[in-house]
């Protein structure tokens, strides 16, 4: 047994020392996020200073050179990954629903056309996706950021591998009473989804949010910028000074991952779910 | 695709084509028509100022991947998908099996892996640029007291190396989630066999146990591999453009340099599409490892 305590100890040792090494770049960020930028030149300060608020207040209400206040940045970035993650859930949970509970001419073809989808990540496809969004006048706008971004094969797929476990005497008694497919759907599917809902919602919300190649090519101006994708342009601007204005753009960074930092490790125990969703 | 069995299912005529219409509508409109484009793109040359276009056979193809320079884009993006994957996987493995052994203290060990996951990969970048920045970074700095010659835009070797290490702090999370997982799932009785069985610690491992994690080793290949290929992008411009010279820029990369920097339509096209062959070969073999799956539970 005392062999055993000592291996254990061992173990939590390692598994400290690697959670240390993973977060050695946030804490650094986060001190230098707290420093004045000149405070940096000399060294790397090991230790926080009082400048969090004065940065954190200068970046989200006046910004670096050329990029718009990073409130701004932000409110791009909330509807862009609110706008994907509702409208993933709203198109698919009905394309699911039909799938699984119907049987109608091209039910396949309809299912192949999503599935083919599934491994298609926007960075595959992104050039001529962009030139058809130029076509539809969509550039610089919200529809541009969200609309070729919603289709999800994932959700699809999740939806109607689990539509397809429920009982077919739920659907039986359902038609029996009278009750149309979509009050079906309304009142019995949808409220027994909750969890699925909730663990597909938090994982489309991260990839909505973290987007990078998409939002740099559609959007122009720089007040539609989201935040992650203006980290790119602030970065060059705070080079550009005299005193590289590192601690903003640490700044800002930190600002960009707290919503999806956050919402993982709050609702682990979805985001878990929805991410191991399509493997078991 | 599995049916439901014996099958209480609604009719209607009109209702289930408006429930996929939607769905279908955005599919078609942004991943066929643009695929087609692409195809079609990639067969054209068009002048020096994009205005004529006529048929150009396979001269985009020979030119997208010809390699001018000292390393082609190819090489790059295999190079890079091989080096991240293995060293994400191990790791992630590796913790994973330790994790899975300290009993339920494993729960809080999954929140200090999980965040690097959720960050997105640009701030990521924006994190790993401003700790190895030539000069002024902490990481900068201790290399230079190493005796490195530390100056990531010029080494190319120093670049990849650090675009590498950001894959890897990122995915490794990915990996010990989907490990642990795995692990949870084999049943306690076989590490008990194992053990008395007498094997040493390591070879039980190796034997026993890494075999039963095989289905969760083969979709973390795909899916690291898809991570190295495309959503590194973001990295890259992020912390080195490609640079220096050509020796970050992966395939997606390229795309982005010659359809958006040049206008070189007919390029860019050519590159999608030896994208889009990738990604169908990666879905084909993420597909069969579904429908095996399938089959055996």
């Amino acid at each position: 047994m005392r062999d055993r305590g000592l291996s254990q100890a061992l173990r939590h040792g390692i598994l400290i020392f690697a959670a240390a090494i993973f977060v050695v770049p946030l804490y650094l960020a986060f001190v230098a996020a707290t420093h004045p930028a000149r405070d940096l030149l000399t060294g790397v300060p090991l230790l926080p200073s009082g400048q969090l608020g004065p940065n954190l207040w200068r970046v989200l209400t006046r910004g670096l050179p050329n990029s718009a206040p990073v409130t701004t940045l932000m409110a791009n970035s909330a509807v862009m990954a609110l706008g994907i993650s509702i409208g993933k859930l709203v198109l698919s949970i009905p394309a699911a629903y039909a799938i699984a509970f119907f049987r109608f001419r091209g039910r396949m073809v309809a299912f192949w056309l999503i599935f083919i989808t599934l491994m298609l990540p926007i960075e595959v496809i992104f050039f001529p996706t962009y030139e058809v969004t130029a076509q539809f006048g969509l550039l610089d706008s919200y529809g541009g950021l969200i609309l070729p971004l919603v289709a999800s094969a994932t959700a699809t797929f999740l939806f109607r591998q689990f539509f397809m476990t429920f009982p077919v005497e739920l659907a039986d008694a359902a038609r029996i009473d009278g009750s149309s497919p979509l009050r079906f759907l309304w009142s019995i599917v949808l409220p027994l989804s909750r969890t699925n809902l909730a663990a597909i919602f938090v994982l489309e919300f991260v990839y909505g949010w973290n987007q990078y190649l998409w939002p740099l090519i559609v959007t122009t101006s720089p007040h539609s910028a989201t935040v992650v994708m203006g980290i790119q342009e602030m970065i060059s601007s705070a080079q550009s000074f005299a005193v590289p204005q590192w601690n903003l753009v640490m700044a800002v960074a930190l600002l960009a991952m707290v919503p999806p930092v956050l919402v993982v490790v709050v609702m682990q125990r979805w985001f878990v779910k929805g991410l191991m969703a399509g493997t078991s | 695709m599995p049916d439901r069995a014996g099958g209480a299912i609604f009719r209607g005529r009109f209702l289930p084509y408006a429930l996929v219409v939607p769905q279908l509508v955005i599919v078609a409109i942004f991943f066929l028509w643009p695929t087609v484009r692409a195809i079609y793109e990639s067969f054209e040359e068009t002048n020096a100022f994009g205005t004529g276009a006529r048929f150009s056979g396979l001269t985009n193809f020979v030119n997208a991947f010809s390699v001018a320079g000292e390393v082609g884009t190819i090489e790059v993006t295999v190079i890079l998908a091989c080096v991240t994957t293995v060293l994400a996987m191990a790791i992630g493995l590796f913790l994973a099996v330790e994790a899975d052994q300290v009993g339920r203290v494993r729960r809080v060990y999954r929140t200090l892996f999980i965040w690097t996951y959720a960050v997105p990969s640009a701030i990521a970048g924006a994190l790993w640029l401003f700790l190895f920045e030539p000069g002024l970074g902490a990481g900068a700095r201790v290399l230079v007291d190493l005796g490195v010659n530390w100056n990531f835009a010029l080494h190319s070797l120093q670049a990849f190396a650090l675009l590498v290490a950001v894959i890897v702090w990122q995915q490794a999370a990915y990996n010990f989630l989907f490990y642990t997982a795995g692990l949870q799932m084999i049943p306690r009785d076989v590490f008990e066999a194992a053990s008395i069985d007498g094997a040493g610690k390591l070879a039980r491992f190796w034997q026993v146990v890494f075999p039963l994690l095989s289905p969760t080793t083969f979709y973390l290949l795909v899916m690291n591999v898809l991570y190295a290929f495309f959503s590194s992008f973001a990295i890259i411009d992020v912390i080195t453009q490609g640079g220096p010279g050509n020796a970050t820029t992966t395939v997606v990369y390229q795309v982005y340099r010659d359809g958006f920097q040049n206008g070189n339509t007919g390029l860019a096209g050519a590159e999608t599409v030896f994208l889009l062959l990738i990604a169908a070969a990666l879905t084909a073999v993420q597909f069969r490892f579904l429908n095996r799956k399938v089959f055996y539970r």
